[in-house]
């Protein structure tokens, strides 16, 4: 530990009272907002570093089984059809090779279910696995090799011939939104809002803007490569996987398998990024389904093509934003509708239009999510799903539409300020994007900012543009947590949660060492496994609040069985448990800090070894009853090269209001790395999906761009650390909305440089020459 | 990856001796080759390591230097004689690849590198480089990065080396060890244009080995500058890079190197705007007639019709910034 974390543990010795068990109207918000010199907000370096950076934290595929086989995979290359041939005897005859696996000797399997067609579904499709002779993308697999080494599994994979009889695959855009639209449905609701006649105050609006933006497909590239190491137990199926969802997972794969849940053992205690991708594809379930065929373990490790061939990204967007405004900057009409690519076996229409829901008060609103079909590799989730490029229409609309009207974009940004969730009428939870804005406006020099073009530095002109980010607080059900702590003062919490690299372990013990009075060293937070209490999802940014309101209702629990434990004897006798609270490695009455007993003590004396406390957190009522929301003002200052087009980023400023920061270190690598994949998404980052064939055409982190180095400024992030009353800890997740508003502060701030609007990403050079 | 045989070369003549049998390939560092064996593009039966062959960069007698064809790109590019004599190939290099790749990639394979073209690097598609007429599926599908110059129905690839560029524009010559012993060839000859056999792409004879490279002394080392164009600031292959130099007398152009990568299947010397150049007043004028002689035969596809603009646009001030250079310079 370092001094400075050794300093605030000295000085740390106030009890804190338990949180609510609820976030409701009229209820208290949690005790820990009110605590400023504890752990809460130190810049911990994450716990688990020292492992990574040995190489000593193990991932998926690097778990040793005895007797393991690995597998190799090979992908269809039509995107509809059947399989005609499939000559696989060269391949059986290699060297090393224990099995090729097709849809004639695959064991029988279900389709996964779809995430979000039910609470633990993790499939990113419902595409039969290799059970039949159906193609439905280009890149399906279509043969499985098992293997002594990979390297053999490789060769032998490349010895399979496949013929195919064609089908007519949906491949053109053009083509599928002639074949019909359906609007999107996002968590069992119509992506469609149409309040108070949006067209006609549109139309008889004194300033208008009327565009259209398109964003393109994006393609998952965390640095892990999506992996499994697989094997059977009997009936029982062991997965070491990277993984986002251990729970969603095991219940998956027992659907998929025939088993129940319980035989599924998932996982999952390091993952190199998962962005959203980390769910179940078909690698996962092929592993499992040839270890059962060969009877090894068997470890799956997808190619860097493999995982653009096999795991969704993000999809294509068409975007349309209109605003109409009164001559005093006003909005009378928001309107945000659009178009975007599923298929037909998924479901997940990239909601753009979420933002648009709650961003600015408007007297009329219209937003709506077309979805066409296409034969392609199922989308999913990836970063602030929605947020990330609904936030480049919006946000470049508002920007266009205060040059038109001569108005500082932040300033008629301000004047659109509700005061209230516009679309739904709730109040904010906690909303502070004005003050973000000052701030920010402040820091950056935003009063420097001159006419578009006005600015020039050699060959090179100098813009800057802003945008809003913003992002939702979620918390979803079924939160729960274990709490055991031993007679040696040391506590363990134990919940089915996940750490992709953010920082999660690392926050939540210091939230777990604050509430109970122990110092870091003291607690163990283990997470990671489905056999742990709680299904906590890590995405929606929500982690931080659903473990937190889990360990919460442990520690109540934990604090009831103590003081019955404590007895008559102790000096803590007749206290209920909102009476006391964590310190010192103990409880403590809450305004007499002298009336304490240790933890140990009370163990000993009710001869006790260890005491576990587990309970479900509260439902996630806080959701009904406010809008909530995170924000940020984004800064952006680029050049642009009169020559070529190029453009640089100079520098990069975002100002967050996502309530109070636990980690300071942690959530400030959150941001920046947010607003570095940002930065992709505005100026490189684009699958190349090939409309005659529906092949993706660069799948490799050479021809797929993604930031270097030299792309990236400093980028200076801040926060407001305004907590939030009504959220566990008073925080809002933090994970998601660094990238969004980035693309349009870095187009506005394109616009500002050369005069020129770019409207469909990426910005590059060839649309500023 | 297709199981091969690894033989290690313990001269130049042994190494033709085993590289000239059917099927055997010359491996450099390997940074090109190895990929594309592992996407089983290339299929050697056998693998002759040159690498620990020709080693060192030498002077020649005339004032120039030798650069063997297993000296690393990250070793040239440090070389203190040619930062000093021919910044424009240091640039050029550093340009290219990363600090790890420039690590292992040696001359002789930077030379011979193949195409980046996506769909010669995908089995699933039509390309003519690796199943002879078969048809180019790049021709009308994603062909950003593809040529602008000499290209042919039958391919529209970019020879994707920063290095070679600068190498055309400095006269470099390339020694070649053959089965009929040592000859030299111009850089700018050694690649051909696709035409109908876009699987030819240099003049070497089967089992030729490339052994060094040899600068000539020049006049341009002063007023010399690589620019390169690319998607992002790093570890991108050019849309567009020049690679020019400048000699003056006076107001007017005594001697002019100019060559483009990324637009064409070969390094592309700019024969036809030097020659609109030498011995002219340095006017924007003459510089954009100079480029727009260079680039009148360029045509662009569905992706890259802007690469004729940007080629144009660098060119120009490419030899006018070195222009102004020069007057500071005096």
């Amino acid at each position: 530990m370092s001094l400075v974390q050794d300093t605030l543990q000295a000085v740390m010795k106030k009890a804190i009272a338990l949180a609510p068990d609820g976030f409701i109207p009229g209820g208290h918000p949690d005790p820990l907002i009110h605590h400023k010199h504890g752990l809460i907000g130190a810049p911990v370096s994450r716990i688990d570093g020292p492992l990574k950076v040995s190489g000593k934290a193990a991932f998926a595929a690097e778990f040793p089984v005895d007797g393991m086989a690995y597998a190799a995979l090979k992908y269809s290359s039509i995107p509809r059809g059947r399989i005609a041939e499939l000559d696989t005897r060269a391949a059986e005859a290699a060297p090393g090779v224990v099995l090729v696996m097709t849809h004639k000797n695959a064991p029988r399997l279900q389709p996964m279910p779809p995430f979000m067609s039910q609470p633990k579904a993790a499939g990113g499709d419902d595409v039969p696995v290799m059970q039949d002779d159906q193609v439905h993308w280009n890149g399906q697999p279509v043969a499985l090799v098992l293997a002594e080494t990979q390297e053999q599994a490789d060769h032998a994979r490349s010895l399979i011939r496949v013929a195919y009889e064609a089908g007519h695959g949906v491949t053109a855009l053009a083509e599928a939104k002639a074949n019909g639209s359906e609007p999107g449905l996002f968590q069992g609701e119509p992506l469609k809002l149409d309040l108070n006649d949006a067209e006609d105050k549109l139309a008889a609006a004194p300033h208008k803007v009327d565009v259209r933006y398109t964003t393109p497909r994006h393609s998952h590239n965390p640095i892990e490569l999506h992996a499994a190491t697989v094997y059977w137990e009997g009936d029982a199926l062991r997965v070491h996987d990277a993984t986002q969802a251990v729970d969603h997972a095991a219940w998956t794969l027992a659907q998929v398998f025939g088993l129940r849940e319980e035989q599924v053992h998932v996982t999952s205690p390091y993952v190199g990024g998962g962005f959203g991708s980390k769910t179940l594809w078909q690698h996962q379930i092929l592993a499992a389904a040839a270890s059962r065929l060969a009877g090894r373990p068997v470890r799956i490790m997808l190619s860097r093509e493999g995982v653009y061939r096999i795991v969704g990204g993000r999809t294509i967007t068409e975007q349309r934003v209109a605003i109409g405004a009164q001559d005093d900057g006003t909005f009378d009409a928001l309107i945000h509708t659009g178009t975007v690519a599923m298929t037909p076996h998924n479901n997940m229409p990239e909601p753009f239009i979420l933002p648009a829901r709650s961003a600015y008060a408007s007297r009329s609103f219209l937003l709506d999510v077309e979805t066409v079909k296409l034969n392609m590799v199922a989308n999913t989730f990836m970063r602030a799903p929605g947020e990330s490029v609904g936030t480049f229409g919006l946000e470049c609309a508002v920007d266009e539409l205060a040059h038109a009207m001569n108005i500082d974009p932040i300033e008629l940004r301000i004047r659109n300020e509700p005061e209230k969730d516009p679309t739904t009428g709730l109040p904010f939870s906690s909303r502070l994007i004005v003050e973000a804005w000052r701030r920010g406006a402040e820091r950056f020099g935003w009063s420097k900012r001159g006419a578009p073009g006005a600015r020039r530095e050699g060959e090179w002109l100098v813009g800057l543009g802003c945008a809003t980010a913003t992002y939702p607080y979620y918390r979803m059900p079924g939160g729960a947590a274990r709490i055991t702590l031993t007679r040696d003062g040391r506590a363990t919490i134990s919940i089915s949660a996940h750490e992709m690299g953010m920082g999660t372990s690392t926050a939540q013990t210091q939230v777990a060492a604050e509430r109970l009075g122990l110092t870091m060293e003291q607690v163990t937070f283990a997470y990671g496994d489905n056999t742990l209490p709680g299904v906590v999802l890590a995405g929606g940014s929500q982690q931080t609040a659903a473990i937190g309101a889990a360990v919460s209702a442990a520690q109540r629990q934990l604090f009831e069985t103590l003081l019955q434990l404590a007895g008559n004897d102790s000096p803590l006798a007749g206290l209920k448990p909102d009476e006391v609270g964590g310190s010192d490695g103990g409880l403590g009455k809450l305004d007499e800090p002298q009336i304490f007993e240790s933890y140990a003590s009370i163990l000993q004396r009710a001869q006790r070894e260890s005491v576990t406390a587990e309970a479900e957190a509260p439902p996630p009522l806080e959701l009904q009853h406010w809008s909530m929301h995170s924000h940020g003002a984004m800064f952006c200052e680029v050049r642009v090269s009169t020559v070529t087009g190029e453009v640089r980023v100079n520098r990069f400023l975002g100002v967050f209001d996502c309530g109070r920061i636990i980690n300071a270190k942690t959530a400030r690598s959150q941001f920046r790395g947010g607003i570095v994949m940002g930065l992709g998404l505005a100026l490189m980052e684009e699958t190349q999906f090939d409309e005659r064939s529906g092949r993706i055409m660069n799948p490799s982190l050479a021809e797929y761009h993604v930031p270097v180095h030299l792309d990236v400024p400093e980028i200076d992030a801040i926060w407001l650390d305004e907590p939030d009353p009504h959220t566990p800890m008073g925080a809002r997740g933090v994970g998601e909305i660094g990238i969004t508003g980035v693309g349009a502060a870095v187009a506005n701030a394109v616009f500002n440089a050369t005069g020129k609007r770019v409207r469909d990403l990426p910005i590059t050079l060839d649309k500023l020459l | 990856m297709t199981p091969f045989d690894y033989q290690r070369a313990a001269d130049a003549a042994g190494a033709v001796a085993a590289g000239v049998r059917g099927g055997a390939k010359y491996l450099g560092g390997g940074t090109n080759l190895v990929d594309l064996m592992r996407e089983t593009i290339e299929r050697p039966d056998c693998l002759v390591d040159v690498s620990c062959l020709s080693g060192g960069i030498d002077e020649t007698p005339d004032g120039g230097l030798q650069i063997g064809a297993g000296v690393t790109n990250a070793a040239v590019a440090a070389d203190r004689r040619v930062r000093e004599r021919y910044p424009l190939l240091a640039q050029a290099i550093l340009s290219g690849a990363s600090a790890q790749i420039r690590n292992m990639a040696t001359v002789g394979g930077n030379i011979l590198q193949r195409t980046r073209c996506g769909y010669f690097y995908d089995d699933a598609a039509r390309c003519n480089k690796r199943r002879p007429g078969d048809g180019c599926d790049a021709v009308d599908g994603f062909n950003r990065n593809h040529a602008i110059l000499g290209a042919s129905p039958a391919c529209v690839a970019t020879h994707p080396s920063d290095m070679c560029v600068a190498l055309a524009a400095l006269d470099a010559m390339v020694t070649v060890e053959g089965p009929a012993g040592p000859r030299q060839v111009p850089l700018i000859g050694l690649h051909r244009l696709p035409g109908d056999t876009p699987q030819i792409e240099t003049v070497l004879e089967p089992g030729a080995l490339i052994t060094a490279v040899t600068l000539p002394p020049n006049g341009i080392s002063a007023r010399s500058r690589y620019r390169k164009v690319r998607d992002r600031s790093s570890y991108a292959f050019a849309l567009v890079s020049v690679a020019a130099g400048l000699e003056m007398e006076g107001d007017t152009v005594k001697d002019v190197r100019l060559a483009l990568g990324g637009v064409a299947h070969k390094p592309w010397r700019a024969l036809a705007a030097e020659a609109a150049l030498r011995g002219r007043l340095l006017t924007d004028a003459a510089l954009q007639g100079a480029a727009e002689a260079e680039l009148s035969p360029a045509r662009g596809l569905r992706d890259n019709v802007f690469k004729i603009d940007l080629a144009r646009r660098v060119i120009v001030d490419s030899l006018s910034s070195l222009a102004q250079a020069r007057e500071i310079v005096r």
